[in-house]
């Protein structure tokens, strides 16, 4: 694991950030000292709201804030925001239209300590369906950073998901983000691994072992979720031929969904998805342990691409 | 405090009427809506749009108009009858609500209809919106007000506590809030259904302003609307205590009519007892 983590990353870029653009506002449930809003908080106490533990008044309240002419960054827990705040999310903000920038902390299984009724493995799936709701996962911490300035630049409606851990490094930096655009980060022939998140890295890893194992090189791309790049998918199923997702995510209806709703209708190839095979997730020890032991290990990367290639 | 003229409250009464008589009519031509609810809120929106509002039809998004959102958002016949009334749009632009190609939506939706500050229709989210638009006042200096009408039974909805708890804490003044208590909802009187009572010391005991009026009489609902503008350490909530289908004898306190369409003979029973001359 990375030495930041992907949420103290965010926290800080927020608060430098803020400095910059006036028309930042952050608000928080309960919840800074964890999702480090408090970075923000502290150095702008005057456009920070903590509005206690009410994930549904946070999304109005910003969604008014937003009317007011503000771009207010909401923090909390995926698993709250996503669930319990969805309806306010579909209705102010995406039906609405408002300005506000939803960043959901401690998601996938990265509260591994606190186990299933924390973690946020269908947030991808809820978010995914509301029309004008974009939808970002960064791999790592400087991805996350790197996205607060374009997030709030961008004139609209975003889930930015934040693990709260770190990750293994996939981001280049001063690599251009732009929403709704993938990234090719190595160039391959045989299969194309496509991953979001945490599962970024571990396909990088993938990679190598799958090189030595005569596997083929690979590609990897990973894209903002929502709106998914179709061209760069269209393109590896065409030039590879096979193609495995990865998601720290149920594997209904976030990445591996994406993917397959976009190929099956674009340009089917054999398909394989990594993630968590519809059932809740226990505690953990450590997050790489807890990860492997869902069915998110690299091991299980391989073996995936293994069984995809055998199916071309 | 401003005292109002008797001109001006046979005025502000008129209109209310009006708002009324057009209610029905955009519902029975639509074959959709809710009757009781606008009927109930007629005095409030007629106070609101033609007495204390500061907004201007010619520039419906002036930064420092006041801000109206009808957190109630199924009483919509009224909100497009005052808008067209203080003139944002003409009312022949709703000859065809409830088409697909009319912009004006079965609920308020911002994006479509000029003179709607928040999209509305599930109930609850207006206070908490409106402490949002309070607190943006306040950090840009503006001097806008922002009022929100709910119904009495939305405050069965949690959110709306929450809302209320948001604007306590923040201490936002500039907002006001307006219940139509009109003790009706979907499912029959809001007392039985799930009671609120003790309404207004629940608003209290969470550091609100509270002010019980008449919500048929425009002078109280006006005089209410001022003395909010001049408390300057909290929020205030106007109980105002109003009839569901308020005007329409057959319709009066009757959950039946929360949702339910009038057919033309009903229409025309309505428009007579409104005042209003019937057409074939």
């Amino acid at each position: 694991m990375a030495e930041q983590s992907m949420r103290e990353a965010y926290g800080r870029a927020l608060a430098e950030y803020g400095s910059a653009n006036p028309q930042v506002v952050a608000l928080d449930v309960d919840t800074s000292t964890s999702t480090l809003s408090n970075f923000f908080a502290q150095r702008f106490p005057e456009r920070f709201f903590n509005i206690g533990i009410a994930e549904p008044c946070m999304v109005d309240v910003a969604a008014g804030l937003a009317l007011g002419g503000f771009i207010p960054f909401i923090n909390g827990f995926a698993s709250l925001l996503a669930l319990r705040a969805l309806e306010q999310i579909r209705t102010c903000v995406c039906y609405a239209r408002t300005n506000v920038k939803i960043v959901a902390n401690y998601a996938g299984i990265s509260d591994f300590k606190d186990g299933a009724t924390h973690y946020s493995i269908t947030d991808l799936a809820n978010l995914r369906a509301l029309p004008g709701m974009a939808v970002i996962v960064p791999a790592d911490a400087d991805e996350a950073a790197a996205w607060v300035p374009v997030v709030a630049e961008y004139d609209g409606p975003v889930y930015l998901r934040i693990s709260r851990a770190g990750t293994l490094p996939a981001y280049h930096a001063g690599t251009r983000l732009e929403i709704g655009k993938g990234l090719t980060l190595r160039p391959g022939r045989d299969l194309t691994l496509v991953a979001t998140g945490a599962m970024v890295g571990r396909c990088i890893e993938a990679a190598e072992e799958l090189k030595t194992l005569g596997g083929g090189g690979s590609i990897i791309k990973k894209n903002t979720l929502k709106p998914l790049d179709r061209d760069l998918l269209i393109q590896a199923a065409e030039e590879t031929g096979a193609i495995v997702t990865a998601e720290e995510h149920n594997i209904i209806g976030g990445l591996g969904s994406a993917v397959a709703e976009t190929l099956a209708e674009a340009h089917p190839v054999p398909l394989e998805r990594v993630g968590i095979h519809d059932h809740f997730c226990p505690t953990g020890r450590n997050l790489d342990q807890l990860m492997d032991a869902c069915g998110l290990s690299v091991a299980e990367v391989v073996t995936s691409a293994q069984r995809v290639l055998e199916r071309k | 405090m401003k005292t109002m003229t008797p001109e001006k409250v046979a005025e502000l009464e008129e209109i209310a009427r009006q708002l009324r008589v057009d209610s029905l009519r955009l519902i029975h031509r639509r074959g959709a809506g809710h009757p009781g609810g606008a009927l109930s809120a007629a005095e409030i929106i007629a106070v609101l749009y033609f007495h204390v509002l500061r907004i201007n039809p010619a520039d419906p998004t002036w930064d420092d108009r006041d801000r109206f959102i009808l957190s109630k958002g199924h009483a919509s016949a009224a909100l497009y009858s005052a808008l067209t009334r203080r003139g944002f749009f003409s009312f022949s632009e709703l000859d065809n609500w409830g088409e697909v190609d009319c912009p004006h939506q079965g609920h308020p939706d911002r994006l479509k209809t000029p003179g709607v500050d928040m999209t509305s229709g599930i109930l609850g989210h207006g206070v908490a919106i409106g402490d949002g638009l309070a607190m943006a006042a306040r950090l840009k200096k503006l001097s806008y007000h922002t009022y929100v009408l709910l119904g009495d039974g939305e405050c069965q909805a949690g959110v709306v506590w929450e809302g209320v708890m948001t604007a306590a804490k923040y201490r936002l003044s500039n907002l006001t809030a307006i219940v139509d208590c009109n003790d009706v909802q979907l499912d029959g009187p809001i007392h039985e259904v799930m009671p609120l009572e003790p309404f207004g010391d629940k608003w209290a005991a969470y550091g609100w302003h509270v002010v019980e009026v008449d919500g048929h009489l425009v002078r109280q609902v006006a005089e209410a609307l001022e003395l909010a503008s001049e408390v300057h350490d909290r929020p205030t909530v106007i109980l105002a205590h109003t009839t569901k289908g308020k005007g329409v004898s057959f319709m009066e306190n009757q959950s039946y009519w929360h949702g339910n369409v009038p057919n033309t003979e009903q229409l025309n029973q309505a428009l007579a007892e409104l005042g209003e001359v019937a057409h074939g």
